[in-house]
């Protein structure tokens, strides 16, 4: 192998370079603008601002968290019927599971608006056995209509895979010394799947938490998550410093879920392992 | 089959509905006779006309196909570099680190990761006194290093399993590194590196989210477009636009759903 040092030093170097650059750079970027002012004097201004932002930061979570706990309840069920059933339907599923996510999200959210809409779909639906019309749009139910309707394959497929690649045998041993349905379950199905409900969490909230796109559109301006506050900083009010201000602490929250998130899913899984 | 219950086949029948309604509509609505996207009054295909004859659609679909692929291509190769010499990294700490940072644009909310980049552009276009810096280059590097994450994560899998004795036999019968490389480790791996490249090309087509920071004026992608366009009352062209992608993606899976069953049956007969 020592022959090939010199090779792999050549082999790593591009990409050293290039996330040096690329990534870690950027990053420093962030933390750069968010302690200078406009003219790039050190100033602890715009970190002073968030304070006025902490119940955009709530609401943002909390939507998310909400978003992500509806992702779960559906996903779990559908996944887990899902890895019961034959081959090639479960193959199929999967596909059409992922293939609205190759397309355009902009559009796939913004046709909720011909759904939800005072004249639209639903109120029709409802208008023909004298219902309604009820006001659908620009509420907070359909912004998390929005997080849940895009980012639900997302918690989908993380669980299902675990669930496919599940040893049936755990289960029919569970089932065998006496388990019952809900027993086993509890027991032995929901512990084994664990580390695909902690990634499924992580890739529904974390783009949930930060979205802009789908509050101004199903929100129509009346709930504003910090993804908008950012959104606006760098592309309406120009305050680049602010923006990131409030991305590095956005980050940093996001971090911190994650990280607590990490810990109970990690311990879990131990325990699961075991078996 | 069997094992699922009726209720459970109306369950999995509801989410399919839900996750499916939206592309009904906009597929009924792509055929509208009027302009509106609430009534329905008449098939037509106006909007699918007007759509090819539209020069900024057209455009926009084209930079995209370029942009992905170019930087699909760039991505690639980089990250099945980056893969093989993380892999035969000897030292753990600077391994994990290396990793470590490979996963912070995963990790990261897209809009941070978005305006990541365009502070870093906007810097450095101040620091060599050039306005404008945001185009296809900007955009270029900011597709490539959010795929590169992927590409590496389903490379190394494939280098982790193979045996590095065979490339090693190879080097002992004479094989120069760079010829035992190509002639053994790439096919190995090739799988590997096929699944990353399709994940790039594709995570490059759909994202709105970082392009939307680090596009210039002058170089639209298709999502940047359609944003544009749906911060107006949308037009029934924009659903004609994606009942085309549905489609074309549609077809595309099947295809793929196909050949796979042929190769699972190819196995199983061997």
């Amino acid at each position: 192998m020592k022959k090939t040092t010199l090779l792999q030093k050549i082999i790593n170097a591009p990409y050293l370079l290039w996330s040096a650059l690329f990534i870690i750079a950027p990053m420093i970027m962030v933390i750069y603008y968010a302690f200078t002012d406009s003219a790039g004097n050190p100033t602890f201004d715009n970190i002073m601002q968030i304070g006025d932002y902490a119940s955009t930061f709530m609401l943002s979570i909390s939507y998310g968290a909400v978003a992500t706990v509806i992702c779960l309840i559906i996903a779990y069920p559908f996944a887990y019927f899902l890895a019961q059933s034959g081959v090639s339907f479960q193959r199929m599923s999967v596909m059409l599971v992922m293939l609205p996510m190759w397309m355009s999200f902009l559009i796939r959210t913004y046709s909720w608006l011909t759904i939800l809409g005072e004249s639209g779909v639903l109120n029709r639906i409802f208008g023909l056995v004298g219902l309604g019309p009820f006001h659908m749009l620009n509420t907070g139910a359909a912004v998390i209509l929005g997080m849940v309707y895009n980012y639900l394959p997302y918690m989908i497929l993380p669980i299902y895979t675990v669930m496919a690649k599940m040893d049936n045998s755990l289960v029919e041993a569970a089932q065998d010394l006496g388990s019952s349905k809900l027993h086993c379950l509890r027991r032995v199905i929901i512990p084994l799947s664990v580390p695909g409900i902690a990634s499924g969490i992580t890739m529904v909230f974390v783009p949930s938490v930060s979205t802009f796109y789908i509050t101004q559109k199903l929100g129509g301006g009346q709930i504003t998550l910090i993804g908008d506050v950012i959104e606006a900083q760098f592309q309406s009010a120009y305050n680049y410093n602010l923006g990131a201000a409030l991305s590095l602490v956005l980050m940093v929250m996001i971090l911190i879920c994650l990280g607590v998130l990490n810990y109970f899913t990690d311990s879990d899984d131990d325990g699961g392992v075991v078996i | 089959m069997s094992k699922t219950s009726p209720a459970a086949k109306i369950y999995m029948a509801l989410v399919f509905v839900f996750l499916y309604a939206p592309m009904a509509v906009m597929t009924v609505f792509s055929f509208n006779g009027s302009e509106s996207t609430y009534v329905f009054s008449g098939f037509s295909l106006q909007w699918y006309e007007r759509l090819f004859s539209d020069r900024a659609t057209m455009d926009a679909l084209k930079n995209t196909v370029i942009l992905a692929v170019v930087s699909a291509v760039v991505s690639t190769v980089m990250g099945t570099l980056a893969a093989v010499g993380i892999n035969a990294m000897k030292n753990k700490y600077a391994k994990t680190s290396v990793m470590t940072v490979t996963n912070i644009p995963m990790m990261n909310p897209e809009i941070v990761t978005g305006i990541s980049m365009m502070l870093l552009f906007v810097f450095a276009g101040a620091l060599l006194n050039r306005k404008n810096v945001l185009g296809f280059g900007t955009i270029l590097i900011a597709h490539v290093s959010f795929q590169l994450p992927y590409i590496i994560l389903s490379v190394l899998p494939k280098l982790r399993q193979m045996d590095i004795r065979v490339y090693e036999a190879a080097q002992d019968l004479g094989c120069h590194p760079v010829k035992a490389f190509m002639k053994v480790v790439f096919p190995i791996i090739l799988p590997g590196i096929a699944a990353g490249a399709i994940m790039a090309f594709t995570l490059s087509l759909d994202d709105f989210i970082i392009s939307y920071f680090t596009n210039g004026p002058d170089f639209q992608t298709l999502p940047i477009h359609i944003f544009s366009m749906t911060k107006k009352r949308v037009k029934p062209d924009m659903y004609a636009l994606s009942t085309l992608i549905f489609a074309a993606m549609f077809v595309l899976l099947i295809l793929m759903n196909i050949a796979q069953a042929k190769s699972d049956k190819r196995q199983k007969s061997k």
